[in-house]
């Protein structure tokens, strides 16, 4: 009885490998499936939601005005996984199995990458709104990978770009505060600027946050020559650091973050800020798109949108797009599609690069001039 | 050898020294007639600089010149933080004085931390700019890349403040007293010193101190907030151990000392290690000298 019970199971498990498989053929007659996978509850399950309405606006709109994508109806496969790599498998393995022909998700990084592994082989298109693990994009072991938020050394690859690009520096100084984020963005852009053949780091450095001074370092950037500064951390440091400079009649260009890109560092820094490099968030409130979609969510559910649902409007939009595009759901298709075609999206006009990162999305450089932070033009 | 380079840190630890210096003067000195650690000093320190950041605004809104600002900015700075210093010795120490040794220390504590809370609701959280009071002097121009004026200033201002006090305490007659509240309190009182009044001077002397740190300092670093107290406490507090609690020109050599171990570390290893240097430092100067360079060690009668 045993043995004809494993036989029965392994008989329906290749029925269901077969019939998924051949589905993905087959459903090219029927409705186009869009699996959604993150977290639906739990504790993380506010960063997973806004995704799923997100979904449901876009696919919902896109139903009622076109009839969907040539003539075929969107639905979607609504996984939860908990934010959890080992329910992700599970997660992945389901909506594989129903058919699904493309996914938006994960949320968390560690599901992401859990989970895409499975997609992979079976040629999924995945796209997630919030992972930004730089790996998953960067390693090359996930070529269906896509995703709408700036990876997290974005921001670092910005700051060396700009300087060593935009700007011509080819000596600098790299400063953190010992924290996480300082640190790890100091890192990022310690290694990227090693990369580059024609520039090098003089100085790495990290600060001790709230020290009532900091000349000797400033007096060590002086001493190594740099031509330039980049400083991962937040604003007290910054403006203690940038005040003691100007003083000391540095005029070095001083490129910062995120942590930086605050008003208050104008405030405390005043006259010394001006000039100062910060990357920031580029801004979206000027966009037409994103507008329209916070008020379709208001409008349906009552209440202002959650994280990360820009990003999961915008990889709606874009996948359904590039399906569009493809005019089938093939991989081959969709990928191209993905990277060759412009997107309009709450986030801007977007497309992928070989990698899977978002170009158009992320992080602008902005500079302080006049008191206030300017965007910065590319 | 780099002698430039050399000569630039050893001016900035100066600086810095000088900095923890102002701030030690005031521990030590309490320490020396009462034997308590005012932990709350830091934070007398830090209500210094923000009432000389309001009236500094107020003051210059008012139009007054830069001079005049600085000085009556401090004026009302130091009035302001004696008067708390005053204040806390009453609340918090007074009652406790026939206590054992932990309790005083654990109300200076909770007198610290009431004294942060209390200005981050009554002002912000925020960081807030300083104006430089200390006008930019036009002789230093050529050296400016080397040593501001504000950074000369706040090094002849602690070696000017630590003169008056040791003629202070060698000279007066309230120094006299202080001497001999320090050597034996009851014996004190016996032969007529007023003990209490004698205590709160030097409440008084220290927190105005504390408010001259304050002001001097947040126009050379130029900004402020409810926390700077406790984390320059913290190292002024090492200076004077360093140094010797207890002894005037301890805390300022214990500042100095501490300043440059900073200075030299960061410059010529990494800013990374700063803290790791300055306070290996001072285990090992107290495996040495466990009083502190200058401390006495004074042997308990049985």
């Amino acid at each position: 009885m045993n043995r004809f019970g494993n036989v029965l199971i392994t008989a329906a498990a290749v029925l269901v490998l077969v019939f998924g498989v051949s589905g993905m053929a087959a459903a090219q007659e029927g409705p186009i499936k869009v699996g959604v996978a993150g977290a639906h509850s739990g504790d993380l399950a506010s960063y997973g939601i806004p995704t799923v309405r997100a979904a449901t606006l876009v696919v919902e709109e896109r139903n009622e005005q076109f009839g969907g994508i040539d003539g075929k109806k969107i639905e979607l496969l609504v996984e939860d996984d908990v934010c959890k790599p080992e329910i992700a498998t599970n997660t992945a393995t389901k909506l594989v199995s129903d058919g699904a022909h493309v996914v938006i998700g994960h949320i968390c990084s560690g599901a992401t990458k859990a989970a895409l592994g499975i997609y992979n082989d079976q040629k999924l298109v995945t796209m997630s709104p919030s992972a930004t693990n730089p790996a998953l994009t960067q390693s090359g072991d996930y070529p269906n990978f896509y995703r709408t938020i700036a990876s997290d050394d974005a921001q670092a690859r910005l700051q060396v770009d700009y300087a060593l690009k935009e700007m011509g520096l080819k000596k600098l100084a790299v400063i953190h505060d010992k924290g996480d984020y300082g640190k790890g963005l100091a890192e990022f852009a310690k290694k990227f600027i090693e990369d580059e053949e024609n520039a090098e780091v003089v100085l790495y450095e990290g600060v001790t946050p709230g020290a009532v001074d900091y000349s000797a370092v400033v007096q060590k950037v002086k001493r190594s020559d740099a031509d330039g500064v980049i400083f991962g951390g937040y604003h007290p440091e910054a403006s203690k650091i940038v005040m003691q400079m100007r003083k000391k009649k540095m005029d070095i260009p001083f490129i910062s973050d995120d942590g930086v890109k605050d008003d208050t560092f104008i405030k405390v820094a005043g006259e010394y800020a001006e000039g100062v490099y910060a990357t920031g968030p580029r801004d979206t409130s000027k966009n037409p798109i994103a507008k329209k979609a916070v008020e379709q969510h208001k409008a349906k559910y009552g209440e202002d949108p959650g994280a990360f649902f820009l990003n999961a409007y915008a990889a709606a939009m874009a996948l359904l797009n590039a399906i569009d595009v493809a005019g089938s759901t093939d991989y081959d298709g969709i990928t191209k599609a993905l990277q060759s075609e412009f997107v309009a999206t709450p986030l801007g006009i977007i497309r992928f690069d070989e990698r899977g990162d978002a170009i158009g999305i992320g992080f602008s450089m902005y500079q302080v001039q006049n008191g206030k932070y300017v965007e910065l033009e590319e | 050898m780099d002698w430039e380079y050399f000569f630039e840190l050893l001016l900035g630890g100066l600086t810095r020294g000088s900095i923890y210096a102002l701030i030690a003067l005031g521990y030590t000195m309490v320490y020396g007639i009462i034997e308590l650690i005012n932990f709350a000093h830091g934070e007398i320190y830090m209500i210094g600089a923000f009432t000389a950041l309001i009236a500094a605004n107020v003051l210059t809104m008012l139009g007054m010149n830069e001079l005049a600002v600085l000085v009556l900015a401090s004026v009302v700075a130091i009035l302001y933080s004696a008067a708390y210093g005053f204040t806390v010795e009453k609340i918090a120490y007074k009652p406790l004085r026939q206590a054992p040794r932990l309790s005083p220390l654990i109300s200076a504590i909770g007198m610290s931390i009431f004294l942060q809370n209390y200005v981050l609701l009554a002002q912000t959280s925020d960081f807030l700019p300083f104006p430089s009071l200390i006008p930019e002097l036009e002789f230093m121009e050529p050296i400016a890349h080397i040593i501001s004026s504000a950074e000369v200033i706040i090094i002849l201002t602690t070696a000017v403040v630590m003169i008056l006090l040791t003629l202070l305490i060698k000279y007066t007659r309230i120094g006299k007293a202080m001497r001999a509240t320090a050597q034996d309190r009851s014996m004190a009182m016996l032969v007529g010193v007023n003990v209490n009044r004698v205590i709160s001077t030097t409440f008084v002397i220290g927190s105005a101190l504390a408010a001259v740190g304050g002001v001097l300092i947040a126009s050379h670093i130029g900004m402020i907030n409810f926390y700077i107290g406790f984390i320059a406490g913290i190292k002024a507090f090492t200076a004077a151990v360093l140094g010797g609690i207890g002894s005037i020109p301890g805390a300022v050599l214990g500042g100095m000392v501490l300043g440059w171990t900073e200075s030299f570390a960061t410059g010529y290893v990494s800013s990374d290690y700063e803290d790791v240097f300055a306070f290996a430092l001072l285990v090992i100067i107290l495996i040495f000298r466990p009083a502190g360079i200058l401390g006495r060690s004074t042997t308990q009668k049985v």
